[in-house]
């Protein structure tokens, strides 16, 4: 384990920043999201949850996959390079590291997306655990530790000093790369350390999501769920816009466009959103044609769906975005709750 | 400005012009060998209330450097009424383009008769020189189709 | 409280109203849900608090396709939606039982986060009735105070007032919390030099995630089908890739909603990125105010809107 003084991080900053790109919390009129850091930017390192999750560093929200130009009588195919700069994400939690574990399971699975592993493999992720978690976190349910963020590098601040840890052979090499900054951390430092994972953790206990039960979530429980009335009730609030959706560490779903610049095409994805109305149209129109349908179709993949699919392991992380962020508060914890209130049937 | 410079920057000029009089305007610009830069690009629509602004916003988006729409003068639109509606949507839209931070001079509402082919030869003229001195739209324009 | 939920419980027991519209107890102290309740016992659940900030008159909509009566509690800025919502035939007033209720200013649960208040277990002081001029905060982290003032949203600053402009009774009392001017910021950027305004502009709308929240919560967007959800549109209404479209989609919807947007603000209050959409409205009311006379919509239910009616001697594009 090495430290180094919270004072000098910008000093590490810009030591990363030499080689690699480096992506981390930034002030943006007054909301954090992960940008790239540069000398001015307002970096934004006490913020818990940044309003996007940092899933845009290897899913962007938009990214060209391909360009026709014509040329003449003929038309040339450009495919877009895949990633080749190496980068660092720096201040991911917990959840969202959880989060592209979730992603991984999607887009590195047979057949695996190129864009995705390029980006996975020159990426680099340095966690932060987090010293205040809020009253909307839950990661806990998922069996999350707040307090012991996996990536490549696990970090902690302690006060005024930042405590780095390398997990993996990529946060070897990163820490090699800024060793320069860093200095070696006693027995001391890592009961310091151990402290401050004990306090993370006794708050994470504290919080008023602690005792969210997943019982009854799981892969077998399709039919019940699926025909369950509560949904009828539950997406009455629902307004249909993608919020909880777009600021999810784990939703994944994307949709394939054309756009004519005039002088050829450009084939790009983007991030889809169940709650939109054309959201797996197709030829011969929508498979669910109600709010209802697409409203359930969000929690039953998170948490039916997707540990059926990938031996149990949820497609939600209790990052608790969607909870902060929904306009009508409606959220998976919300839906949770009620399916263990009236047992998934109503009289 | 000078000749050269001209050279090296040709504005795209979109200009809608309802179907029946200043789209006849134009004609009879042409007609009577009155001469406007080849600059502008004329879209004709049936009556100056047809232009949504999301045409004109397009027109923006996929390079225009200016866009101009022409229509009757107040009180003669064929359908009675159609370009007074418009007016007041074009200056709501222009007035909020401007609080945008997109220059004023880009986009202009200027009424053409049919009978008026020097009007419309001189407003073409004296737009195309207005885009000239502001130069390539950045603002509002596309990216992906800038290449 | 006490009283809508006894009002509603007889309205609904002597089968004047099929189901009630109201909020219900969320399970955080802060995030109460717009809900329909459709049983006398469900009621108990109805609160009413200072989160209670989402304007009913929009899921009006739907339950004017259900049968029977709703019975909906509105703020006085909720009616001037609904009026406008009558007016453009999108709601039913035959099948509305408005029950217009006070408000003493509503609360902006971001702006309570933004002061560094985390971990929130409670809060004090936010009853709807009788709200204190300081919250009692109980959090993980201990207790903090907030004024009221301070945590309240954007649109209560610039209230329209405690007057409903339409409902069949009323409950409790209101207060006009006015203490800004509606068109300050409007002014201010209209000031700027273009350059200016322009980056204003781009850093703001740099942000927007096109969830399009703005688009679904606000009451004058009820179109059936949205221009911008077209799959014949090349733009994407969920593609942020390139900064024209979230331009264009603000433009759009902004002008769209021009002459009919009452200045609910539930547009700004939704947004996750925190972007000041109601810049682009007032904008909007204060040009059309200055240029076509004084305008607020949703006051009455019949008025001709400034864009579907004109005068032979307006204003020419460009003038001002």
């Amino acid at each position: 384990m090495y430290k180094i003084a919270k004072e000098k991080l910008s000093e590490l900053f810009a030591l990363i920043a030499e080689k690699r790109e480096l992506y981390l919390p930034v002030n943006v009129n007054g909301q954090a999201n992960f940008a790239a850091w540069s000398e001015d930017a307002e970096t934004a390192l006490d913020t818990l949850k940044t309003v996007k999750s940092p899933k845009d560093a290897f899913f962007p929200q938009s990214e060209n996959l391909y360009t026709c130009v014509r040329d003449g009588k003929k038309i040339k195919v450009e495919p877009e390079a895949l990633k080749e700069q190496d980068f660092v994400v720096f201040g991911m939690k917990a959840c969202d590291v959880r989060g592209v574990e979730v992603l991984d399971k999607v887009f590195l699975a047979d057949p695996v997306d190129s864009f995705y592993a390029a980006r996975r493999e020159h990426g680099t992720i340095v966690a932060l655990a987090c010293s205040e978690p809020e009253e909307t976190c839950f990661c806990k349910a998922f069996g999350i530790d707040a307090a012991e963020p996996a990536g490549d590098v696990s970090v902690w601040f302690v006060g005024e000093t930042l405590f780095w840890k390398a997990n993996t052979d990529k946060g070897e090499a990163l820490t090699e790369a800024v060793k320069s900054l860093l200095e070696e951390a006693g027995g001391e430092d890592a009961e310091c350390v151990e402290k401050e994972k004990a306090s993370i953790r006794a708050i994470v206990d504290k919080l008023p999501y602690s005792d969210l039960s997943l019982e009854g979530w799981n892969g077998d429980a399709l039919k019940e769920k699926f025909d369950s009335p509560l949904w009828e009730e539950l997406y009455k609030p629902c307004l249909a816009c993608g919020t909880c959706t777009f600021v999810c560490p784990t939703c994944q779903c994307y949709d394939i466009k054309d756009y004519d610049t005039g002088h050829g095409v450009q084939r790009y994805r983007c991030w889809d959103s169940c709650m939109y109305s054309d959201f797996t149209m197709m030829a011969h129109g929508n498979n669910r044609t109600s709010q209802m349908q697409r409203f359930r179709q969000r929690f039953m993949h998170k948490l039916v769906y997707f540990p059926a699919n990938n031996e149990g392991m949820y497609s939600c992380v209790g990052c608790g975005r969607c909870v902060e962020k929904c306009p009508s508060a409606l959220n998976i914890v919300k839906v949770i709750k009620s399916f263990q209130k009236q047992g998934g049937n109503r009289e | 400005m000078s000749i050269e410079a001209k050279e090296e920057f040709r504005p795209k000029i979109v200009a809608f012009c309802c179907n029946w009089c200043s789209y006849a305007g134009a004609d009879l610009a042409g007609s009577s060998r009155l001469t406007y830069p080849a600059d502008v690009k004329i879209i004709r629509v049936p009556c100056s209330c047809r232009v949504n602004p999301m045409f004109i916003l397009r027109a923006f988006e996929k390079g225009a450097d200016g866009v101009i729409m022409c229509g009757c003068h107040p009180g003669d639109c064929h359908y009675s009424t159609g370009n007074y509606y418009a007016r007041r949507r074009m200056t709501l839209l222009f007035s909020m383009l401007d609080y945008l931070g997109v220059e004023k001079g880009r986009t202009r509402v200027e009424w053409v008769s049919a009978a008026e082919g020097v009007k419309f030869s001189q407003t073409m003229n004296e737009f195309v020189e207005k885009i000239y001195s502001l130069g390539k739209n950045v603002r509002l324009e596309d990216l992906r189709c800038g290449k | 409280m006490r009283e809508m939920i006894e009002r509603a419980k007889e309205l609904l027991s002597s089968g004047e109203v099929t189901q009630v519209l109201g909020w219900k107890a969320g399970d955080l102290s802060y995030n109460p849900e717009p809900a329909f309740f459709e049983k006398a016992e469900e009621l108990d659940n109805l609160v009413y608090n200072g989160f209670c900030g989402a304007n009913l008159s929009k899921y009006m909509i739907a339950a004017s396709k259900m049968e029977g009566k709703t019975l909906v509690f509105l703020k006085p800025c909720d009616t001037y939606s609904f009026n406008q919502l009558i007016k453009e035939h999108r709601v039913d007033r035959e099948k509305a039982y408005i029950v217009g209720i006070g408000c003493k200013g509503k609360l902006d649960i971001e702006k309570i986060k933004k002061m560094g208040i985390k971990g929130i277990e409670s809060i004090q002081g936010a009853e709807a009735e009788d709200p204190c001029e300081t919250l009692k905060i109980q959090t993980i982290y201990g207790e903090k105070t907030c004024s009221y003032k301070d945590a309240m949203l954007e649109r209560c600053h610039v209230c329209k007032g405690k007057e409903h402009q339409i409902y069949d009774e009323l409950l409790g009392e209101s207060k006009d919390t006015k203490d800004a001017d509606r068109f300050a910021e409007v002014e201010k950027i209209e000031a700027m030099s273009p350059e200016e305004k322009f980056a204003f502009f781009q850093k703001e709308l740099s942000k927007c995630i096109r969830c399009n929240a703005c688009r679904n919560v606000c009451p004058a967007c009820s179109c059936r089908k949205c221009v911008f959800d077209s799959n014949k549109f090349d733009s994407s209404q969920k593609a942020n890739t390139d900064s024209f479209e979230e331009k264009m989609f603000h433009i759009i919807r902004a002008f769209h909603v021009a002459g009919r947007c009452t200045d609910c603000g539930e547009c700004s209050r939704v947004c996750p990125q925190g972007i000041p959409l109601h810049l682009f409205n007032r904008k909007f009311i204060k040009d059309i105010d200055m240029l076509y006379g004084e305008f607020q919509a949703g006051e009455d239910a019949e008025s001709k809107g400034p864009l579907t009616s004109f005068t032979f001697d307006d204003a020419e594009p460009g003038s001002v």
